[in-house]
This record gives structure tokens, C-alpha cells and sequence, in this order.
């Protein structure tokens, strides 16, 4: 039997969507690290689905015509993992886990809540403007980018050659208040290696800290203000940096 | 710059799929997988065997036909978009089409206007609560049959709240002021419950 504090006791009420929005965005974040959740919210959906067998009531034939209409004017969302991206599993986020936390960043990025601005690069903003365009323009440049729900993206762009990455967001709301995105690059050897915090604006170019050319890949992380030595949730965005030449 | 960024096929019958359509049973997966390459004639056919499942669902939570044709049309619409994101090795399309549907009426009856409707009518009514339990639903289907013999394992408690919640709409908090159960217990019952009928129906693992 669980406490009623067990956080795996909410499976059931997330499988039928009665947790409120509070409950349901620190339950997604349990269920990016919790296998076992994750398998039991899927099988209770596959009842929970079967309910609607009672239901079951056709809709007005009108319906049909103004669906497929809507249709027509969206686009289908690209794959959630581009086919480039192997996964990978150092930090045991498989390609599970990832969509999960794909998922919870519905919540996060759905937040909206004020921010503090962070600016860790304060020392640097003089050239890092013109170290964000080299690399942009680099002939090497090699770029992965992720669409979020809600219509934000993110762009990593690398360069082997200089040993650096850029990351340019767009419409990107705002951390839950007291968090903040905390960059990595995943570092072989050494797992995600902290690569700077991102300053709280929509539209932005920011020069990741580290050498691009030694990593793998980047990874988007919700870290509390200040930021953490090693991620402390899963990743809401991993961008893989693909095979060295 | 090489952008890695998969790029949709764009064109509706792009690559010509073999030219034998599959029969009209052909697998909701498929339907799904094709949809999500922007094949209109296969999402077409995802509606045709789905939507009265996805209308009663919404009719059923948000009870007014209007708004439940709305629902409809953004489950349909969300169904559509994130085709290509539809994986079966995590559940079945209907699981995944439904989890769509009930998170969109939920959301719909929980915005402020239905509310506040809602709660009049509860504190008014007060005695029978809008018990929304299954044993009601008037369909015959075989199916529905087999689903409403498993519910009669459940206790009366847990039947209550997974049809409160479900059907409903409501919190598991606002479950168990409604059950007069000790707050905290409502998430325990709506998950024995379903973990019981998932045993009793033999699905999802």
C-alpha cells in the first residue's frame, strides 16, 4: 500500500487527467526518472481508454467536413527524435525518458511565471556577440534544432573547428519562477558538463561555455536559480551533435 | 549549415504508397504513422473509425453537444499534429487518441465559465451528486459489455471515483469532498480501480 504522500500513488488520478496543474507538473517530473510509473501510467491508460466503449456516440456529419478543413492548414509536428539523434543512455535518459521529459517541458514552458535574469556571461558581453556570429557563419557549422510545444525552438549550432556552440531560441517563455535553463554539453567521459545559464528572453544567441568539439552533444536542463554542478532533472531538449568527422 | 531538422514529406500522397489501399479495418497505427506524413485520405479514415469514440468521450465530460463537437474538432486537430510523434511501442493508438481527447475536455471543463456552471448546478443538486458511475452509459456494444462486467469488480467506492474522475472531469481532490472520503484516498481508490480493471479487461501489460 502507498502513503498517501507516495508520489507513485498519483499514477491512477494522471492516467485520467484529475491531478491539478500543480500535481500534474511535479508528477511528469517524477515520471521522467521512474521507469516503473511510466509503464503503469501507459497500461492504465489502455483501461482507462476502454471506458469510452461505453460511450460511444457518433458526431454530426457537419463535423467530419470542418475537421478535415482544419486539418489542411497544419502542418504535422515533425518527429519528436530526429533520426540523426542516437540515443544515447549516459545518464540513464533513454529515448523514453526523453519524450517524457519532452512532455513535462509542456508544463514548464507552459509556466509563464516571472524569472530572475541570469547572466553568467557578464564578463564576456562584449565579444560574445561577434563569438556567437563566428560560429554561426563557420564554415563547419553544423545545426539541430527541436520545436517545443507551444511554439517555442531551439537551434545548437557548433563548430568543430572553433571548439564552440551557439544556442538561438525563439519564443522561449520563461523557467518557472525560482528555476532557471542551465545549458550542458555532454562531455565524453565526463557526462553533462555545465555550460552557462540561459538569460530569461524569448529570442536570443547564446555562446555555450566549454569545448563544442570535444562534446557530443547539448542538453537544456530546469535548474533551481544559481544553477546546478550536474543536472538535477531530465533534459527538456537534447541535441546531438552526430559523428565527428 | 547542414540542418538536421527532419523535413515532413509536405506533399499529401507523397511517395505513392503501393496503390492497394489497405481494407477498411487497416490498422489505426498505420493510419496514425501515415497521418503524420501529412496523408489527408489516411487521416480521413483515422476520423471515420475513431470519432464516435472521441464524440462520446467529450460528449460524456463536457456534456453539451456544442462544446463537445469543439473538443472534438481540437482533439482532432492535436491527433493531426502530433501524428508523427504517436508511438506504438508506448500504447495503442486508441489509448493515445483518447489520453488526447479526455486531456482536451478536461481542460475544457475546467476552464472558469464551465466551472462555475458546473459548481451551481452540484451545490444546488448536492444530494444525488452527478454520479457519473458507467452502470448508467446506455450503449450495447459487446465491447462496452465486456468493459461494464469488469467495472462490477471494482467496489462501489472505486467505481465512483474512476467515473467522478473520468467521466467527471474532476480532481482527485474534488473526488473525494464528493465521496465524502478522506482527502488523499480518492487517488488510491481511482488507482486500484483502474488497476483492477485493467487486470479484469487483460490489457496494458
Amino acid at each position: 500500500m502507498t502513503t498517501p504522500n507516495d508520489i507513485h500513488a498519483l499514477s491512477g488520478a494522471y492516467a485520467v487527467d484529475a491531478l491539478d496543474d500543480i500535481e500534474r507538473a511535479s508528477f511528469e517530473r517524477h515520471l521522467a526518472e521512474c521507469a516503473e510509473c511510466r509503464a503503469e501510467v501507459a497500461s492504465l491508460r489502455e483501461a482507462s481508454a476502454l471506458l469510452a466503449e461505453t460511450t460511444d456516440t457518433a458526431p454530426p456529419a457537419a463535423l467530419r467536413d470542418r475537421v478535415l478543413a482544419d486539418i489542411t492548414k497544419v502542418r504535422p509536428l515533425p518527429p519528436e527524435i530526429p533520426e540523426t539523434h542516437p540515443v544515447r543512455s549516459r545518464r540513464g535518459h533513454g529515448r523514453g525518458a526523453r519524450l517524457l521529459a519532452a512532455a513535462a517541458a509542456v508544463v514548464v514552458l507552459g509556466g509563464g511565471a516571472a524569472a530572475v535574469w541570469q547572466q553568467p556571461w557578464q564578463d564576456g558581453t562584449s565579444e560574445a556577440p561577434s563569438a556567437t556570429e563566428a560560429v554561426l557563419s563557420a564554415p563547419d557549422a553544423r545545426s539541430t534544432s527541436l520545436d517545443f510545444p507551444g511554439g517555442a525552438s531551439a537551434t545548437v549550432t557548433h563548430s568543430d573547428s572553433l571548439g564552440q556552440a551557439v544556442i538561438v531560441t525563439e519564443k522561449m517563455p520563461p523557467p518557472p519562477e525560482g528555476k532557471v535553463y542551465q545549458l550542458w554539453l555532454d562531455q565524453p567521459g565526463e557526462g553533462m558538463v555545465s555550460a552557462g545559464l540561459m538569460p530569461v528572453k524569448a529570442d536570443q544567441k547564446v555562446l555555450l561555455t566549454g569545448d563544442a568539439a570535444s562534446a557530443t552533444g547539448a542538453g537544456i536542463t530546469v535548474e533551481p536559480e544559481g544553477g546546478s554542478t550536474s543536472p538535477t532533472s531530465a533534459p527538456i531538449a537534447l541535441f546531438d551533435f552526430g559523428a565527428k568527422a | 549549415m547542414d540542418h538536421l531538422r527532419p523535413v515532413d514529406s509536405g506533399s499529401p500522397s507523397d511517395d505513392g504508397e503501393p496503390g492497394s489501399e489497405p481494407g477498411p479495418a487497416a490498422d489505426l497505427a498505420d493510419l496514425l504513422r501515415r497521418a503524420g506524413r501529412a496523408d489527408e485520405a489516411a487521416f480521413a479514415r483515422l476520423y471515420d473509425a475513431t470519432s464516435s469514440r472521441v464524440f462520446g468521450l467529450a460528449l460524456r465530460v463536457v456534456r453539451d453537444p456544442a462544446q463537445a463537437e469543439e473538443v472534438t474538432q481540437e482533439a482532432f486537430l492535436e491527433i493531426w499534429r502530433t501524428a508523427g510523434r504517436f508511438d506504438e511501442d508506448k500504447g495503442s493508438p486508441y489509448a493515445w487518441i483518447l489520453t488526447i481527447t479526455h486531456r482536451k475536455a478536461v481542460d475544457r471543463v475546467r476552464s472558469a465559465e464551465a466551472s462555475t456552471r458546473r459548481d451551481t448546478t452540484y451545490h444546488q443538486g448536492n444530494q444525488p451528486i452527478d454520479h457519473d458511475t458507467t452502470a448508467e452509459a446506455v450503449q450495447a456494444s459487446l465491447e462496452a459489455r465486456r468493459v461494464r462486467g469488469a467495472l462490477k469488480t471494482l467496489t462501489d467506492v472505486q467505481q465512483e471515483a474512476i467515473g467522478l474522475a473520468y467521466f467527471g472531469g474532476y480532481t482527485h481532490t474534488e473526488v473525494a469532498t464528493m465521496l465524502d472520503l478522506p482527502v488523499g484516498t480518492a487517488k488510491t481508490r481511482i488507482r486500484d480501480g483502474l488497476i483492477r480493471l485493467r487486470d479484469a479487461l487483460g490489457v496494458g501489460s
